[in-house]
């Protein structure tokens, strides 16, 4: 039977066991809604504004390790996209993203409602696709999802123009792709691997730090029996947490620019690093070459070529998917005779042991004023640290990060690579659809959380209980920070003036709101909320707004030269 | 250092953008692009000329790989190679130059393909460099135009860039 591309595109998606779809109407994409309509398999999330769409199916996806899905139409509807799209790229995650296009013979005409959006998209996707023609929607859309999900993943675009999608065709879904220009590794090179051993084997101050490629490849339960094995410090990068148990005792915290004064002086001072799934970002190696005044040989297992010996100098550089990879390094160690050099170890845990005695993340609470850093270990403490967790863009969420002791991967959801504001109410979203019955909170400020406010009308609309937890400073906190240390206190344009009243704005959306002003009401308040198990609360807890965030390593500094709340 | 960078991509609207696009996001030089089909009507075959650092140029070379309409990527200066392009120039010729830009166009093995009574135009071919050292030979007062292709490259012998 002939079915026209828009039914196709939904077939399509049915085929690919697409749950939800996130999305807005609009005049490109109006044969594509029809053709949503007509069927119940796929459901559609109608959000507030495309980026919401966009960091709602990113969420989702993040949150279970299938590909998310958003429907956006030409033009307004696309250029909305574009943040959702680019904080997904930098985070490696898998979308595919469907947009509508002005009809063919329209394209290049300044018709209304278009943009080259696969243009204008193109520096921050996978890849993209303009499909001309009917009969490539089904296998575009195939491609699409391949290209997404394999390898280093990532979103991928396809721009359907209006015409395309009312034309017919016989649907085939095609059961396999190949692209002849795209073969991404699966297992290392069984030479490096064996020389990646061996080094671990005879390091004396060996440190092992692991990224959001280790969550991408579901490759934790190899990472944990590895350190497990091997005996040696591990860190995450903010974009790693919880692939490695936070609570477990070789687990010395988050590194990076506001890491762990443990965790940045051993990967500053290591002799034989391992990198898993993690690319030597500016903001986890701070100064590269101060990073590098220290000699140590560094073993880089990473999916995409391309991210190893970028920033940094590489010895051994393994190109493979993380849980491959691991699993045959695990696989020759166990047939290894030598085991660690357990003396060196013995001496490098003592080090590492003194440098955590700093307890760099020990803050001054007080009676007076709620301070951010109580409220998320309360959060942690009542959500027995088993919460699906996404947060905003500030303070708030280095404070997440260092607070929230993440056991298991795929529950920190969080922008790491674009940083953007924003995306924690939508991504709250996707989280919880994709998580109907799992607690989910969303960490904010109250710069951040209006950014993309809108959402609640949507959660009302969908019934999705979130509980969001907004660190209210009434400032933008991490630029006043940051005014505070390298601007001479001038607080340029860094205070929140004017802010609504969260309470009744969460009522008007027809949710529940509670303000809390006293550090005394800080866990009844949190038990309260959990408590309503069906309704979306709105915590707006009025935080201390002069607390910064600690440790500290400036950009542009080396890891050492890190700044610690007690040198103020 | 100058590196050649041949590679064989899908023949595709937008194919060379994202080629173009990647140079110009990532910062890295492009002294100069080329493209045009080749005799599998699915691809066409890209010659860039750029320069950077070792570590600079493996990047690009990675880089070029993870795009997805990229088939195939060969970097010229890792082995032996020919380098050729083609410049178009015109010039005054007019009284005693007249001779004289006959001399160096025979001198670099240009032609002359054609003719008015007060310029020439020439065909020459070669090396970027050998092209560079004709302009600089002569007056550059005597240039009235140039037009080059940029640079394209082949492999010696056996190094082959096919699918
Ligand atoms: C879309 C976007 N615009 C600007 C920024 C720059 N920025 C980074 S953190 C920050 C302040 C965030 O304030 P708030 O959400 O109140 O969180 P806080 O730092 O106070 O915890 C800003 C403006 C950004 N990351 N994203």
């Amino acid at each position: 039977m002939e079915l026209t591309g828009a039914e196709i595109a939904i077939r399509c998606l049915q085929e690919e066991g697409v749950e939800y779809v996130f999305g807005y109407p609009g005049g490109a994409v109006l044969f594509i809604y029809d053709a949503l309509f007509n069927q119940d398999k796929v459901k559609h999330i109608l959000v507030r504004h495309e980026q919401a769409a966009v960091h709602a199916a990113d969420g989702y996806a993040r949150s279970t390790d299938k590909v998310g899905v958003a429907l956006v139409t030409s033009g307004p509807g696309a250029t909305n996209a574009v943040t959702g799209i680019a904080t997904a790229y930098m985070d490696s995650i898998p979308l595919v993203i469907i947009s509508g296009q002005v009809p063919t013979s329209f394209i290049g005409e300044d018709a209304f409602q278009e943009v080259d959006t696969v243009g204008i998209t193109r520096p921050c996707v996978k890849h993209n696709f303009l499909v001309k023609d009917v009969r490539d929607v089904a296998s575009t859309i195939k491609k699409a999802f391949y290209l997404a999900k394999s390898g280093r993943p990532g979103p991928v675009l396809v721009d359907i123009p209006k015409d395309v999608s009312n034309q017919k065709t016989e649907f085939n879904y095609p059961t396999a792709v190949s692209v002849r220009s795209y073969h991404p590794a699966q297992h290392g090179e069984e030479g490096q691997i064996k020389q990646a051993a061996q080094l671990l084997l005879d390091a004396k101050r060996p440190m092992i730090y692991a990224g959001g490629g280790v969550v991408l490849s579901e490759a934790s339960k190899q990472l944990i029996e590895l350190v497990r094995l091997l005996g040696f410090p591990i860190t995450n990068t903010l974009m790693g947490l919880g692939g490695y148990p936070a609570t477990d005792k070789q687990f010395i915290g988050m590194l990076g620019m506001h890491g762990t004064y443990e965790a940045n002086l051993a990967m500053h001072n290591c002799d034989v690093l391992l990198a898993v799934g993690a690319r030597f970002d500016d903001r986890v190696i701070g100064n590269v070459a101060h990073f590098g005044q220290v000699p140590r040989k560094i073993i880089h297992i990473d999916i995409d070529p391309s991210s190893i010996a970028k920033r940094v100098r590489v010895d051994v550089p393994i190109v493979g998917d993380v849980a491959h990879v691991l699993g045959d390094l695990l696989a020759v160690l166990h047939s290894s005779k030598q085991q660690p050099d357990a003396q060196a170890l013995v001496a490098w845990w003592k080090q590492i042991d003194e440098w955590r005695g700093k307890n760099c993340l020990l803050y001054r609470n007080s009676d007076e004023v709620i301070k951010p850093q109580f409220v998320l270990q309360k959060l942690y403490e009542i959500t027995g640290g088993d919460a699906f967790i996404t947060s905003d863009v500030g303070q708030h969420q280095m404070w997440t990060a260092q607070y929230y002791k993440f056991d298991q991967p795929r529950r920190w959801i969080n922008s790491g690579g674009l940083g953007t504001m924003g995306f924690g109410l939508p991504a709250a979203m996707g989280v919880k659809l994709a998580h109907p019955d799992a607690t989910v909170a969303c960490v904010t400020g109250e710069g951040s959380i209006q950014m993309n406010i809108q959402e609640l009308s949507t959660c009302k609309q969908f019934r999705l209980p979130i509980k969001v937890i907004a660190l209210n400073n009434r400032y933008l906190g991490m630029v006043r920070q940051w005014q505070e240390f390298f601007h001479g206190n001038r607080y340029s344009e860094s205070y929140m003036d004017a802010l609504p009243d969260f309470v009744k704005l969460a009522e008007a959306y027809g949710h529940v709101g509670i303000r809390v002003t006293k550090p005394s009401d800080v866990e009844g308040a949190l038990r309260e909320a959990f408590a309503r198990k069906n309704d979306l609360v709105f915590m707006d807890f009025q935080t201390d707004p002069t607390e910064n965030v600690f440790p500290m390593v400036p950009g542009g500094k080396g890891l050492s030269e890190v700044i610690l709340a007690e040198d103020l | 250092m100058r590196h050649i960078i041949s590679l064989l991509m899908e023949n595709e609207a937008g194919a060379l953008s994202r080629v173009a696009g990647l140079f110009s996001a990532r910062g890295y030089n492009i002294e100069s692009l080329t493209v045009a089909p080749t005799e599998d009507q699915t691809m066409s075959r890209m010659t860039i000329v750029t320069s950077g650092s070792d570590d600079v140029i493996e990047q690009i070379n990675k880089q070029l790989n993870k795009l997805v309409e990229v088939v195939a990527v060969m970097d010229m200066n890792e082995g032996d190679h020919l380098e050729r392009e083609l410049m178009l120039v015109k010039v005054r010729a007019v009284g005693e130059a007249r001779e004289e830009m006959k001399r160096m166009a025979d001198i670099f093995r240009g032609r002359i393909i054609d003719v008015t009574d007060r310029s020439y135009t020439m065909e020459l071919t070669g090396s970027g460099s050998k092209l560079d050292s004709f302009l600089q030979a002569i007056d550059t007062s005597m240039i009235l135009e140039t037009v080059r292709t940029g640079a394209c490259g082949i492999g010696r012998g056996d190094r082959i860039l096919k699918l």
